[in-house]
């Protein structure tokens, strides 16, 4: 591609020391007043904030290099087309898949998970064939396995975990067996912070025949993500979390495995002859991208990429790792306050319950002093169950979160103990 | 504190929050609806008994939610016992549109009660918290006209 292809702001933060007043400075939402108080925003779990290289190469798209991709053989198709399959290669190049190819772009991850189950699951299960989730399970990898389940008539099989949030590896080895043709599970919990030992999960199910489908959506934020190092067959993971655009996400799947899958949605793009009377597939990753795709938001999506390579996932994880670490001091010291998920090695979500406050009268309090934390249930309501509770408030850190924002949410949350007497 | 929050936190609501009146079920109740507020995860179920001259003689729930919910539930229970099914779907008519700040009439014979339940008006202001106070009340609607089952999404 050449240079003036890219986009001219996406310059590289700085990486050491980690500066996070700076990195803020590069996130136009972080400077806005909510109620008259500075924005604390820790639900970047739910969606990410967009630095400003993101949002400017998005309308770059727009103002200079639009037009529908793979289609025209004119000058701006070829360009758009360009910057497109370049946001690919990042996309392949963060997390060491071996082709680019190897990349399917989707509307996000839960699209991402229904392709598997729909294109890999229908073609290749048959009844009685098992599928493993858990416990902590998103509902988008529990809802399109069920349907699964109802359709073919494969056995869902759950994972318990630990009062922690681990999982609990000699129970999950115990439900592995010669019919368990899949393992679908989160790499990390969105609720309790928990990151599973993918590798060791990887093994022992590769050790039955088993395919391995991760729900890597808020992994790939904390953590460098290698997935030929984890040798997973597929990885799943959304743009609008990883500090990209709303409405594109990714599909990983080894070659071999993509390439026997038929194709998920018919239309544009994914053919490569029509008749009326047959048609055949385009070649991958084509074959599953019907009709014309997110491209601005692609694009963009490599732009955010570009933006967290450069500040590095190590050290994006070991600020994560001090503000967390901050923050479950903080807010243990407050009386009453219940943390969920306390495994060794968690990561930046912190989900929590008040005695005698509902999380939603926490959320709406500490919402007043300017701060945005999550409450409800998390699109996870077994695991609501498995810990006993109807729904817990969450704050969630990301890179550009710090200390002082935990003591305002540590404030606000002594505001909640005020008004409701406890 | 911010007077939204305690416009919203009044001392009522927080005492009905925790101490939530007809928090039971009647054996004898002749309808009944379960309530859920899929969003949150509230859940409450509200047991109307009426006699044969449709007068409400008993109004109880059970369930969770937030502050709010659970005041509107205990304050709606209070509120609509000796009332005939008619003037209770009246009440459920103007509570509805002083939670939303909707423009309507209010019926003047109803004036004490609607004046009791004015302590959660303050939800206005709060547009994602309105479903919570007015759960309790579909679902009472709900259970009244024979349904069983109602949400708010």
């Amino acid at each position: 591609m050449s240079s003036t292809l890219e986009p001219s702001e996406a310059r590289p933060p700085t990486s050491t020391p980690y500066d996070v007043d700076r990195i803020r400075a590069d996130f136009p939402i972080l400077s806005r007043e909510v109620y008259g108080r500075p924005l604390v925003f820790l639900d970047s779990a739910a969606s990410a904030q967009k630095p400003r290289a993101v949002i400017q190469a998005e309308s770059s798209v727009y103002e200079n290099d639009y037009a529908n991709v793979h289609r025209g053989v004119h000058f701006l198709s070829e360009h758009a087309t360009a910057r497109f399959e370049g946001a690919r290669e990042n996309v392949q190049r963060f997390i060491n898949a071996a082709h680019p190819h190897e990349i399917v772009f989707t509307r996000n991850a839960t699209e991402a998970i229904n392709l598997v189950a729909a294109s890999y699951g229908r073609s290749m299960l048959s009844e009685g064939d098992e599928v493993i989730i858990s416990e902590l399970e998103h509902h988008s990898n529990i809802v399109p396995w069920q349907f699964l389940r109802d359709e073919r008539g494969i056995v869902l099989k759950i994972a318990p975990i630990s009062d922690d949030g681990e999982l609990l590896m000699r129970e999950f080895e115990n439900l592995l067996t010669a019919r368990t043709k899949l393992v679908a599970i989160s790499h990390m919990s969105n609720v309790l912070g928990t990151i599973l030992p993918a590798r060791e999960i990887v093994t022992k199910a590769h050790a039955v025949g088993a395919k391995v489908l991760f729900d890597g959506c808020q992994a790939v934020t904390h953590l460098p993500v290698d997935v030929r190092a984890l040798d997973c067959d597929f990885y799943v993971f959304s743009g609008h979390k990883l500090y990209g655009p709303s409405g594109i996400g990714v599909l990983y799947g080894k070659e071999a495995l993509l390439d026997a899958m038929p194709p998920y949605q018919g239309g544009g793009e994914m053919i490569s002859r029509v008749t009326f009377e047959k048609s055949t597939w385009a070649p991958l990753p084509h074959k599953f991208e019907a009709g014309t795709p997110a491209i601005a938001q692609a694009i963009a999506f490599g732009s955010a990429i570009e933006y967290v390579s450069a500040l590095g996932l190590d050290n994006i994880a070991e600020h994560e790792r001090d503000v967390l670490t901050y923050a479950t001091q903080r807010l243990s010291a407050i009386k009453g306050l219940k943390i969920f998920g306390t495994a060794p090695g968690k990561a930046s979500v912190l989900s929590f319950t008040m005695d005698g406050v509902h999380p939603h009268d926490i959320a709406t309090v500490v919402d007043r002093a300017g701060v945005a934390i999550r409450a409800g249930h998390h699109c996870a309501l077994p695991l609501m169950d498995r810990m006993g509770v109807p729904a817990t408030a969450r704050a969630s850190f990301a890179l550009y979160n710090s200390r002082s924002e935990v003591d305002a949410l540590g404030e606000a949350l002594e505001q909640v103990q005020g008004i409701f007497g406890t | 504190m911010n007077d939204d929050l305690r416009d919203l936190y009044q001392e009522v609501i927080l005492d009905h929050g925790r101490n939530p009146r007809n928090f039971r079920h009647p054996e004898n109740a002749t309808c009944a609806a379960h309530g859920d507020n899929p969003l949150c995860g509230d859940q409450l179920t509200v047991y109307m008994t009426v006699d044969e001259n449709g007068i409400v003689i008993d109004a109880a729930f059970e369930g969770r939610g937030c502050a709010i919910s659970v005041a509107s539930a205990s304050l709606m229970t209070e509120l609509v016992r000796g009332k005939s099914e008619a003037d209770v779907r009246r009440l459920f008519e103007s509570f509805h549109l002083l939670a939303t700040g909707d423009e309507g009439e209010m019926p003047e014979d109803m004036s004490d009660e609607l004046e009791r339940l004015s302590v959660l008006s303050g939800v206005r202001e709060f547009p994602m918290r309105v479903k919570c106070a007015t759960l309790a009340w579909h679902t009472m609607k709900a259970a009244l006209a024979g349904s069983e089952k109602v949400t708010t999404e």
